[in-house]
């Protein structure tokens, strides 16, 4: 208690009123300095966020692209919302996507003969562990070398890419095709629909793990042991937990679930193996864990909230005529405008 | 904790002239009227009038969260208040923050002290001091012919470019109180400045207080140690549930009047016990080197055993490896050599985990960085180590009705003042966190238990719940390995004396032999056995 510089009792608001006045606060903040950015090209910022919140909800089609653009993100950061738990800072996610993308891509490509099934199973699992290879390379050089997580996350991502590239530009190059992609994925490979939308299997997935990883974190003694380790990993050793155990399962874990959304975006979307097939997905989900304060249904609205701003973006682009530039800052401006709110409210309320 | 320990060095050095004491007449300075502070579910400070003189040592007694530091940090601006009025030198001031507090003349040093290790004692002070513009090579000249003066006029003896990570705990101290002193403080507040002190420190920093006092500095001193508040302060007052009971001259106050003031009955303070019925040997160390932090050899030979049924106190100043010694045992750090059994089995650089499964149970000494979760819930906390058993793991699944339901007992039991076992630790005061710990650890029913310091920080009825149980736990036949500087609780609850002395055991000891003059020599290094004959000695209890 000692450590608190200012405490302010007035501010002793109920934390729920905070933590859910202060991301909207934010993005109403984030929405007025966007407005001058609109006003300084000469359009107009109604008719602009008009646009964009019909681009992100405005009827089916927009609410399932919203969807489909919150189901990898959500995915990821379940995975690293686990690992922040533990204060391991996984900024590798985008690598394990890539990764993930690769091997379930190379069954995606090589094994179509199996029951269709079996194919989709084998590729999905093979994804995982794909991402879950990356990541224990981080984790076996943090627990074996004392190499900080941080830098060799964040080292291969680069790594997983520029193989990404290489491989789309040589073996792994469409045979007689002279763009550096794999050859397109086989039917039996798009992940199966739901109810009839384009909603697919991989946005169901996601939204199951939400429950999974709540109670992996607060109903088992495992999770208990995850928090133990963020809480302070000295007072864990302490008490028995096997940290560096702790260290290699979160990685890993968080790993295998940015693989995992790997597969799902190249199989549903891009159906071949190339460069860009992620869209900073793997940093922008690090956003979503953080702003859904490490809480797997905070992290769902974060999602959600990040989704339908890239999609509302995207149409203030296509539809208002906005330049892409203009609408990619706006963007930035409210997600940061958010986050900074949010931190703020939360110093205060802590203190 | 590190190097040579420093007996009474600094204060002998010092000489006052008697005629330099200020006229100590009743000039208030600072007065704090009404004050009451609210957190969710307590009321720590509850309407306290408290005043403070000029040249004044004016100590703070209470029991564990009757609200001392609390309202130290009122003062100190790190918390407002919802009601009552603080008055400097007359009129009333408001602060908001300890930047507000620090122009105004008023300093604290927190029990846990907040200092780069890596930098020297002067960066520790400049830093974060003038934030506009650089510190020029003449500016860091002038900083140091300032500090070095500072420190000799009050005895400190700190010297401003050593870096802080080589000096011991009672240094790191002065060198807080130097940075107060540095950044003009008229009125110094310390917060049980003396609990993480060995006695010969703690002797050294009494004496430095008086001489801040005479030299017209008021000093706010809170410590749940009745000899030390009689000894150095002119004024007493005692807090109880957030209110102020009385505020007494020292020199019209004595232990038993005071005890009986903090917690409102008779409190005994001596325990008596039975002597000890010693079973079969349960915990065996051999010949054991390790390591400290710096790598550096600490530990040298060290052989001993506990027995069932029987406290094996080990005596030392602080800093001649019990930390080490403790660690090693309790799997936290490796042996270079030798060996370590429990119950014949061995856990010889084992895990925590493994040691804990052959029944070893710890009250670390450094109980922040080992043993408090500090954003965990109280409830949490009271389970850390047995959190995969039954009942706390039921088929895999966490039972947090079972979690809650030890934790509604053990805090009960236990005493630990809290509005709610779902608070957070960090927020229990400081001597509540410490019954926490003790009720976490003996309610593991360990066959060994290491209690590291176990009254660090408790106040005296709390020292007398929990030497009845150490001595309880004793004689429902546990082995009990007692590491503590206060040599009074050594020779309360032993059975058995061990001398550490620079990595060395330098003597055992029965309890009805035990001589404290022969202890203290013992302790500073004055008379040694070989080793072979101590466990010998050791044996034959
Ligand atoms: N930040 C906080 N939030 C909630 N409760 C608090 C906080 N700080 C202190 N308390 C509560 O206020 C009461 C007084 O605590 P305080 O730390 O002032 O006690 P103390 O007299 O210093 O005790 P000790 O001798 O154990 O250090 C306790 O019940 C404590 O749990
Ligand atoms: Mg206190």
């Amino acid at each position: 208690m000692s450590k608190s510089t200012t405490t302010n009792q007035e501010r002793h608001l109920p934390q729920a009123l905070v933590s859910i006045g202060a991301p909207v606060l934010g993005c109403l903040i984030g929405l007025i300095i966007g407005a001058f950015l609109i006003l300084l090209a000469k359009a107009d910022p109604i008719g602009a966020y008009q646009t964009m919140l019909k681009g992100a909800f405005g009827g089916e089609r927009q609410i399932t692209e919203t969807l489909l653009k919150a189901g990898p993100l959500l995915l990821i950061a379940l995975g690293l919302t686990t690992a922040f738990r533990a204060k391991i800072w996984n900024i590798g996610a985008e690598g394990q996507y890539y990764m993930g993308a690769l091997f379930g891509g190379l069954v995606a490509l090589y094994l179509t003969d199996l029951p269709r099934p079996l194919l989709l199973t084998l590729m999905l699992l093979a994804a995982i562990v794909g991402g879950m290879v990356w990541a224990y390379v981080a984790a076996f050089l943090k627990v074996r070398m004392g190499m900080n997580e941080i830098i060799s996350t964040l080292m291969l991502n680069y790594i997983a890419i520029l193989l990404m590239e290489y491989l789309a530009r040589g073996p792994l190059q469409e045979p007689g095709g002279y763009l550096p992609v794999s050859a397109q994925f086989d039917k039996v490979t798009k992940l199966p629909l739901l109810f009839g939308t384009r909603v697919h299997l991989g946005v169901l997935i996601a939204v199951l793990l939400v429950p999974v990883i709540y109670t992996l974190l607060w109903s088992t003694p495992l999770g208990f042991r995850v928090r133990a380790v963020g809480s302070r990993a000295s007072v864990a050793r302490y008490a028995g937990v096997n940290v560096e155990k702790i260290i290699v399962f979160v990685l890993v874990l968080s790993g295998g679930f940015a693989g995992l959304a790997g597969i799902i975006e190249v199989a549903t979307l891009h159906t071949r193996l190339k460069g860009g097939i992620s869209q900073g997905y793997g940093f922008s989900a690090i956003l979503v864990a953080l702003l859904g304060r490490m809480n797997p249904i905070g992290v769902t609205v974060a999602a959600l909230f990040f989704a339908a701003l890239i999609i509302g973006a995207e149409s203030m682009h296509v539809v208002y005529g906005l330049p892409v530039s203009l609408a990619d800052a706006i963007q930035a401006v409210i997600v940061l405008s958010v986050l900074a709110v949010d931190a703020t409210a939360r110093r205060r309320m802590d203190s | 904790m590190r190097g040579v320990p420093i007996i009474g060095g600094a204060a002998k050095k010092c000489f006052l002239k008697k005629d330099t004491k200020l006229s100590q007449a009743s000039e208030t300075i600072l007065e704090m009227r009404g004050i009451v502070k609210k957190f969710p579910g307590v009321i720590a400070n509850d309407g306290v009038d408290f005043e403070l003189r000029k040249g004044e040592i004016h100590a703070l007694l209470g029991e564990n969260g009757a609200g001392k530091t609390t309202l130290m940090n009122v003062l100190y601006g790190l918390y407002e208040p919802d009601e009552g009025q603080i008055l400097l030198n007359g009129k009333p001031i408001h602060l908001k923050t300890a930047r507000d507090a620090i122009a105004l003349g008023l300093g604290m040093v927190h029990q846990h002290f907040m200092l780069v290790q890596r930098f020297t004692v002067a960066e520790n002070i400049i830093l974060g001091q003038h934030s506009p513009r650089e510190p020029h090579i003449e500016d860091q000249k002038a900083v140091y012919a300032r500090l070095k003066k500072l420190s000799d006029r009050y005895c400190l003896s700190i010297h401003p470019e050593a870096e802080v990570w080589t000096l011991s705990v009672g240094e790191q101290q002065r060198v807080e109180i130097l940075k107060a002193l540095y950044r003009g403080a008229e009125i110094l507040i310390l917060d049980e400045p003396t609990a993480v002190l060995t006695p010969q420190e703690a002797e050294q920093l009494l004496e430095i207080i008086r001489v801040l006092a005479k030299e017209g500095k008021s000093v706010v001193f809170i410590s749940h140690k009745l000899n030390e508040v009689l000894s150095v302060s002119d004024r007493i007052t005692v807090l109880r549930d957030g209110k102020v009971i009385d505020t007494v001259q020292a020199s019209q106050t004595g232990q038993e009047d005071l005890a009986r003031k903090m917690v409102g009955r008779e409190v005994l303070l001596q325990v008596s016990k039975n002597p000890a019925q010693p079973k079969e040997a349960v915990l065996v160390v051999e010949g054991l080197c390790a390591n400290d932090a710096r790598e550096l050899q600490t530990l040298y030979d060290v052989g001993f055993e506990v027995k069932a049924g029987e406290i094996l106190g080990i005596a030392g100043v602080a800093g001649n490896g019990q930390t080490e010694l403790e660690q090693v045992i309790a799997g936290l750090r490796k042996a270079n050599a030798g060996r370590v059994a429990i119950c014949g089995e061995d856990v010889t650089n084992a895990s925590p985990k493994e040691v804990g499964n052959c029944g070893l149970a710890h009250i670390p000494s450094d109980r922040y960085r080992m043993g408090v979760l500090s954003d965990f819930t109280i409830a949490e906390n009271l389970v850390l180590q047995r959190i995969g058993q039954k009942p706390f793991t039921r088929r895999g699944w966490l039972n947090w009705k079972a979690i809650r339901q030890q934790a509604e007992e053990l805090v009960k039991s236990f005493d630990v003042r809290t509005p709610s076992i779902e608070m957070a630790a960090g927020k229990l005061s400081g001597g509540n966190a410490q019954k926490m710990i003790l009720a976490r650890e003996l309610a593991r029913q360990p066959r060994i238990l290491i209690a590291a310091q176990p009254t660090r920080g408790l106040d005296v009825s709390a020292i007398e719940y929990v030497h009845r149980q150490l001595i309880a736990q004793r004689d429902a036949g546990e082995a009990i390995l007692l590491f503590s500087t206060e040599l009074q609780e050594i020779l309360t609850l032993s059975d058995r004396i061990a001398v550490m002395y620079e990595g060395r055991i330098v003597g055992v000891m029965d309890i009805d032999q035990a001589d404290i003059n022969e202890l203290g020599l013992m302790m500073a290094g004055g008379k040694g056995l070989p080793s072979c004959e101590i466990l010998e000695t050791g044996g034959a209890a």
